[in-house]
C-alpha cells in the first residue's frame, strides 16, 4: 500500500494542471481514487458521513457478482467436456475441476476484458471531452454486461454492443446516474436484436472443434420451453421436451437451482446469485423491496398461468419457472439498479412486482423472445418516473386530505 | 415551372437575392425540418432500410412539396381563408397521386416497397406545415426555392440515415436503377466461416430513430445557434 501511494505521489504533479500530462489527468484521477479514499472532503455541510462513497458501493456489487462468475466460469467447461462426452451427468460434479475451469477461464476471461476494455475507454474518451471526472458506473455494468452473454459470443459482436450500451444508453443522457435504462440490459438488448443468429438456439455452450454427442442439445431451458408453444399438448415432441423438466431431467428443479443447465455465463445458478443477493441485501446496497416484490410478480404470474394450463410452457411450476432463464439474475442484479429502478419505496414495490410479472407474461406468450427478463425490465426501466410521479401525487393527495381533516 | 419562374424574374426583387437564398440553404441545416423541426419522422423511420427507397421518397416529396408550394402560392389571393386546410389537401392529394401512380407505372418494384408511404406523403407535416407558414403569404418564386430548400433538407437527413442504414443492416448500398449492391464478400461471414455478421438491428425501425437522433446530437455539437438556453 506503502509503495502505490509513493508512486501515486511522486507522479501527481506531472498530471495536475500546467503539467506535462495534464490531459490525461481524469485517468490519473479516477485510478488514485480508485486506489484510496480522496484527500479532499466536503467544507460545507454535508448531510451524509459514512465512509461508504460512490467506489466502494461499485465494488460490494462486483463483489456479489463473484460466486455467478466463478460459477458460470466453471460451468462453462462443464457443459463444454458434457457436450463432447467427456464426463457424463452421472459423474461428480468434482471430475475434472481444474480443467473446467480451465476450459470456462479461457472463454470467460476475454469476454470480461473486452467488456472492461471498451467500455471503460468510452468513458475516459467522454470524461475527457467533457471534462468531468471518471464516473465509477461502468465498474458494475462491465461486469454485469459478460454474466449475461453466451460464452461463445463472438468478441468484437460484444465489443459493438458494450460500445453501443455505453454510449447510447448512458453518454447521451449525461452519463452515469444520468441513465433512464439499464446499461448493461442494452447491451443484451443490442446483441439480442442486431444478432438474432448469435443469441438464440444451441449457442449457449462453448462448443470448441469436437461435435457434440448424439442427445446432448445446447439449448436453455427458456428456449427448449418455447419450442413447445403451438403444439399440441401431450404430443410426443412436447412430452419429449417436458421430460427434461421432470425430477430427474437436464433442466430438473435441481440442476436448475444449482446452475448445472446451459445458459449466459452468470445466470444459470440460482443459488450463486442469491449467494450474491444475501451480500447485497446484507449491505444495504440492493433495495430489498423490488427484489421481494420482483420475486412475488414473478410467482403470481407463474401461479395465475398454471391455472389457466393452456399449454405445457404455461404448466410449468412458478418456483421452477422463476430459477430457469434469468429471472434470478434479473430480479437481484437488473431490477435493483438504484439509477433506474423507482425511487420511492411504495414505487419501488410497484416496479419491482410488475417487473416479475411482464418477466414471466413475455417469456410465455412470446416464444420469440424467450428472455422475458430483460425485457420487462427494459419496460419497468421505462416506467418506473411515471409510477414514482404517480406515487409522489397520491401521497400529496392523502396529505392535503389529512390536513384538511384536522382544520375542519 | 419554369414559367411561374419566369413570372417572378419580372418582379423588382431577384429570385436569387440573399434573402431567397437562405430560403434554399436554411432548410438544409438551422431549420432542417427532421432534426431541428421534428416533422416528417414517421416517413423518416419507416423507409430508410434501403438508399434507393429514400431517394425515391425524397424525389417524389420534392415534387409534390414544389407543386403544392407554387400552386398555393399561385392561389394564396383567392382562397378562403376558412378552407384553406381542405383546399391545401386537394391540391397534395392529386400530386401525390399522380407520383404514385408514375411509381407504379414506371418503378413497380420500389412502389412495393414505398407501399402506403407514398399516399402518406399527403399527411406529411413538412409539406402541410411550408404551404400553411409559407405558401400562403409569399409569392411563387420565393414559394418555389423555400419548396426545394425544404425538399432538400428533408432528402439529405432521409439518404444519410438510409445509408448508414443500409450499410451496417445489409452490408451493401443501393441505388435507383442500380438494384443492391452487395460489396462485403461473402467469405467474411460467419456461416461461410468469416467473422462477419451483418448487424439486424440496423433493419429495424427504432434504429433508424437513434441514427436521427446522432445526426441531431452532431448538428447540434457543431452549430451551437441551436442550444437552446436554461
Amino acid at each position: 500500500m506503502k509503495a502505490i501511494h509513493n508512486l501515486i505521489s511522486k507522479v501527481k504533479p506531472n498530471f495536475e494542471e500546467g503539467g506535462k500530462l495534464s490531459r490525461f489527468w481524469v485517468v490519473f484521477d479516477s485510478l488514485e481514487t480508485f486506489a484510496f479514499t480522496p484527500g479532499h472532503t466536503t467544507s460545507k455541510g454535508a448531510h451524509i458521513r459514512d465512509s461508504i462513497d460512490m467506489k466502494r458501493t461499485m465494488m460490494m456489487v462486483i463483489l456479489a457478482m463473484v460466486p455467478a462468475l466463478l460459477f458460470g466460469t466453471w460451468n462453462a467447461g462443464h457443459q463444454y467436456y458434457l457436450s463432447i462426452g467427456e464426463i457424463t451427468t452421472l459423474d461428480g460434479l468434482g471430475t475434472m475441476f481444474w480443467e473446467k475451469i480451465g476450459i470456462g477461464a479461457q472463454k470467460v476471461l476475454p469476454i470480461v476484458a473486452v467488456s472492461y476494455g471498451v467500455g471503460l475507454g468510452i468513458e475516459f474518451i467522454f470524461a475527457g471531452i467533457r471534462k468531468h471526472s471518471i464516473n465509477e458506473g461502468f465498474l458494475v455494468s462491465g461486469m454485469l454486461i459478460p454474466l449475461i452473454m453466451p460464452v461463445d459470443v463472438p468478441l468484437w459482436m460484444l465489443a459493438v454492443a458494450v460500445a453501443f450500451a455505453v454510449i447510447i444508453g448512458k453518454e447521451v443522457f449525461g452519463g452515469t446516474g444520468m441513465n433512464i435504462i439499464n446499461v448493461a440490459l442494452t447491451a443484451r438488448a443490442f446483441m439480442f436484436f442486431a444478432y438474432p443468429k448469435q443469441m438464440s438456439g444451441e449457442i449457449w455452450i462453448h462448443q470448441g472443434e469436437t461435435a457434440a454427442i448424439d442427445g446432448y442439445s445446447g439449448a436453455t431451458a427458456l428456449g427448449e420451453l418455447a419450442n413447445t408453444v403451438g403444439k399440441a399438448a401431450g404430443s410426443t415432441e412436447v412430452t419429449g421436451i417436458m421430460s427434461n423438466f421432470s425430477l430427474d431431467g437436464v433442466y430438473s428443479m435441481s440442476n436448475a437451482f444449482f446452475g448445472l443447465i446451459p445458459g449466459s455465463i452468470g445466470e444459470t445458478s440460482a443459488l450463486a446469485i442469491l449467494l450474491g443477493g444475501a451480500i447485497l441485501l446484507f449491505t444495504g446496497i440492493g433495495s430489498w423491496r423490488i427484489m421481494l416484490s420482483f420475486l412475488i410478480g414473478g410467482l403470481a404470474m407463474g401461479a395465475i398461468f398454471n391455472l389457466a394450463g393452456a399449454n405445457a410452457f404455461m404448466e410449468v411450476n412458478p418456483v421452477h419457472q422463476i430459477i430457469i432463464g434469468g429471472f434470478m439474475f434479473g430480479m437481484v442484479f437488473m431490477a435493483t439498479d438504484p439509477v433506474t429502478a423507482a425511487q420511492t419505496n411504495t414505487g419501488k414495490l410497484i416496479y419491482g412486482f410488475f417487473g416479475g410479472f411482464f418477466s414471466i407474461m413475455i417469456r410465455v406468450f412470446n416464444p420469440a423472445y424467450p428472455e422475458g427478463v430483460m425485457m420487462a425490465i427494459l419496460f419497468m426501466n421505462v416506467m418506473a418516473p411515471m409510477i414514482d410521479h404517480y406515487v409522489i401525487a397520491s401521497n400529496i393527495k392523502r396529505r392535503e386530505k389529512r390536513m384538511k381533516l384536522q382544520t375542519a | 415551372m419554369s414559367t411561374e419562374v419566369k413570372e417572378i424574374k419580372k418582379t423588382s426583387e431577384p429570385l436569387f437575392s440573399k434573402k431567397n437564398r437562405k430560403l434554399l440553404s436554411d432548410p438544409l441545416n438551422d431549420s432542417n425540418p427532421i432534426t431541428v423541426q421534428v416533422l416528417g419522422i414517421c416517413s423518416a423511420l419507416a423507409i430508410t432500410v434501403q438508399v434507393q427507397q429514400a431517394v425515391i421518397m425524397s424525389l417524389s416529396v420534392l415534387f409534390v412539396m414544389i407543386g403544392g408550394n407554387v400552386i398555393v402560392s399561385l392561389l394564396r389571393n383567392r382562397i378562403p381563408d376558412r378552407i384553406r386546410i381542405i383546399v391545401q389537401l386537394v391540391i397534395i392529394a392529386a400530386l401525390v397521386i399522380i407520383v404514385n401512380e408514375v411509381l407504379k407505372a414506371f418503378l413497380p418494384d420500389i412502389s412495393e416497397k414505398l407501399s402506403v408511404f407514398v399516399g402518406l406523403i399527403i399527411t406529411n407535416c413538412i409539406i402541410m406545415g411550408r404551404l400553411e407558414a409559407f405558401a400562403l403569404g409569399n409569392k411563387p418564386g420565393p414559394s418555389f426555392l423555400d419548396a426545394i430548400g425544404n425538399a432538400m433538407g428533408y432528402a439529405w437527413i432521409l439518404v444519410a440515415v438510409a445509408v448508414v442504414r443500409e450499410i451496417i443492416g445489409s452490408g451493401a448500398i443501393s441505388l435507383p436503377g442500380m438494384g443492391q449492391v452487395k460489396f462485403i464478400p461473402s467469405s467474411w461471414f460467419i456461416a461461410e466461416g468469416g467473422l462477419y455478421e451483418n448487424n439486424n438491428l440496423f433493419i429495424l425501425p427504432p434504429m433508424a430513430l437513434v441514427v436521427v437522433g446522432i445526426i441531431i446530437w452532431i448538428q447540434r455539437s457543431r452549430n451551437t445557434k441551436l442550444i437552446e438556453e436554461n
